[in-house]
């Protein structure tokens, strides 16, 4: 049986059509995914991302255990509370075990939100490294997620919130802060402007009735998908795993290099791979016709084969997208091969679609 | 509930199958075929004067989620393809057995379409799923 969140009733009673994902009852759509993608390109759109793996880190040991496990560099915190850093949790081969969201919370700890598909994998990953360090690992399964996307996103949280809202709208991007209880980012997976907020379980669904109210509409798994492969975000398990590394999966910017004597999992790998050059990376594709590449088709360059990691129809551009991990050498002819057929492509630096308007 | 006509035949693949007068089949996908898709996005039609067999994928529709073969419910000549469908996909999911309908057929063999489902066989078969 898949898990519920704590709002799956309100996805039901709107009629939404539930999907199994990474074990997890989710609304796919409540209708119409297109209808979900344009409302966060031009209003207001909700998620319930309460999948997804929140984690807390307590003790005077969690800076030093943070900055050993992430390929990103929590040092980069210090001093900054409420600041947010994406990073990357790799094996020692420098595989992505996951990719993830760390918070420096007021009052010193860490709290971190990974994938919902990596959970079983990354939970005891995380807790036998944070008990041989002394670190307290606190999970946080009582809560749900809700994302609020889009560029009426504060409005739609000021008519849901009132004057509570507003240190969460005065936050710069990558910032959050904790108000009554509800903790508040400036982050999402959209490329809109929006919020994060993770609420007590209990609360949910009256959050959730709120931001309807405010002019928030319910968005499923769907629209989640179209939005973050034109913002050009990479999904882990599609654009990386365990066998690629960042530097493979156009992350290598968020890759602390410096300073050099900070020893991280995955290090070693990846400076050999850094300095022989990889062999392979991300780029967007933007396709000819409208067939559509979907993850798995063949890729074939003048530089030799690739493969297409995710790809879709691209509301906004109105024409097929891919993003495709290709010979690191390639630089033309790119084709996408779609049942058979080799369709002509144009290599983009993604992503596709910031803030509602088209980038490529 | 999807909406399955009474005065038309259907497959197990989730086309329907209307009988015109001028002795040509139109075939589409179901109501329930387009809710599953979701949202669809491109058409592949078949080119007007070749032949397909029963049973053989005929077209493919593109949704925002799949791709999905289109079967020809029965054997013959494509006379006919919804061109309005290159621009307005989303007709299928607006309205699956009219201006939704993909691909217009002339049977090879008549007697073919008596192999295909009726509607309460279908609305059978959908309730199993």
């Amino acid at each position: 049986m898949p898990r519920n969140t704590p709002l799956y009733h309100a996805h039901v009673g709107a009629g939404a059509r539930m999907v199994d994902f990474a074990g997890w009852s989710m609304p796919l759509h409540y209708g119409s995914q297109l209808a979900e993608h344009e409302a966060v390109r031009t209003a207001c759109g909700l998620f319930d991302v309460s999948h997804m793996t929140v984690t807390d880190f307590q003790g005077a040991g969690a800076r030093t255990l943070l900055r050993r496990l992430l390929a990103n560099d929590v040092a980069k915190l210090d001093g900054c509370p409420g600041k947010a850093l994406y990073s990357c949790l790799l094996n020692d081969h420098g595989g992505v075990i996951d990719d993830l969201i760390v918070y420096l919370r007021g009052d010193g700890t860490y709290r971190v939100v990974s994938n919902a598909a990596t959970r079983d994998r990354v939970r005891p990953y995380l807790a036998e490294h944070a008990a041989a360090a002394g670190v307290a690992l606190v999970p946080q399964d009582a809560v749900a997620l809700i994302a609020v996307q889009g560029p009426a996103a504060v409005a739609t949280l000021r008519a849901a919130w009132g004057d509570a809202a507003e240190r969460a709208v005065a936050l710069k991007p990558f910032y959050s802060v904790e108000i009554d209880g509800v903790f508040a980012g400036r982050t999402g997976y959209t490329g809109e402007d929006g919020f994060e907020l993770i609420v007590g379980a209990a609360d949910a669904q009256a959050w959730w009735n709120r931001l309807c109210d405010a002019g928030g509409r319910p968005c499923g798994l769907g629209a989640r998908d179209s939005l973050r492969l034109e913002a050009g975000l990479n999904l882990n398990g599609q654009e990386m795993d365990e066998t690629i590394t960042p530097l493979e999966s156009g992350l290598g910017w968020t890759v602390a290099w410096a300073p050099e004597d900070r020893g991280f999992v995955g290090r070693p790998a990846l400076e050999a791979q850094r300095d022989a050059g990889p062999k392979h990376r991300l780029t967007g594709l933007v396709l000819e016709g409208r067939a559509l590449p979907r993850h798995g088709c063949d890729v074939r360059t003048g530089a030799g084969e690739g493969v297409v990691t995710s790809g879709g129809h691209s509301p906004v551009l109105g024409q097929p997208i891919a993003l495709a991990r290709v010979p690191a050498a390639a630089q033309d002819g790119f084709h996408v091969v779609i049942r058979g057929r080799e369709i002509a492509a144009r290599a983009v630096r993604p992503p596709f679609v910031r803030h509602g308007k088209v980038c490529v | 509930m999807s909406e399955v006509p009474q005065d038309l035949k259907y497959t197990r693949n989730h086309e329907w199958v209307r009988s015109e007068d001028d002795g040509t089949v139109t075939v589409g996908i179901t109501d329930h075929a387009q809710a599953a898709l979701g949202d669809l996005v491109f058409v592949e039609p078949p080119e007007a004067g070749s032949t397909v067999g029963a049973d053989e994928a005929c077209a493919v529709v593109e949704s925002v989620k799949a791709a999905s073969d289109v079967y020809a419910p029965i054997s013959g000549e494509v006379v006919e393809a919804n061109a309005t469908l290159d621009d307005s996909p989303e007709l299928i999911n607006s309205d699956p057995y009219g201006e939704g309908w993909i691909v217009r057929l002339r049977p090879t063999d008549t007697t073919e379409l008596d192999q295909l489902l009726s509607a309460d066989d279908y609305r059978q078969l959908v309730a199993e799923e």
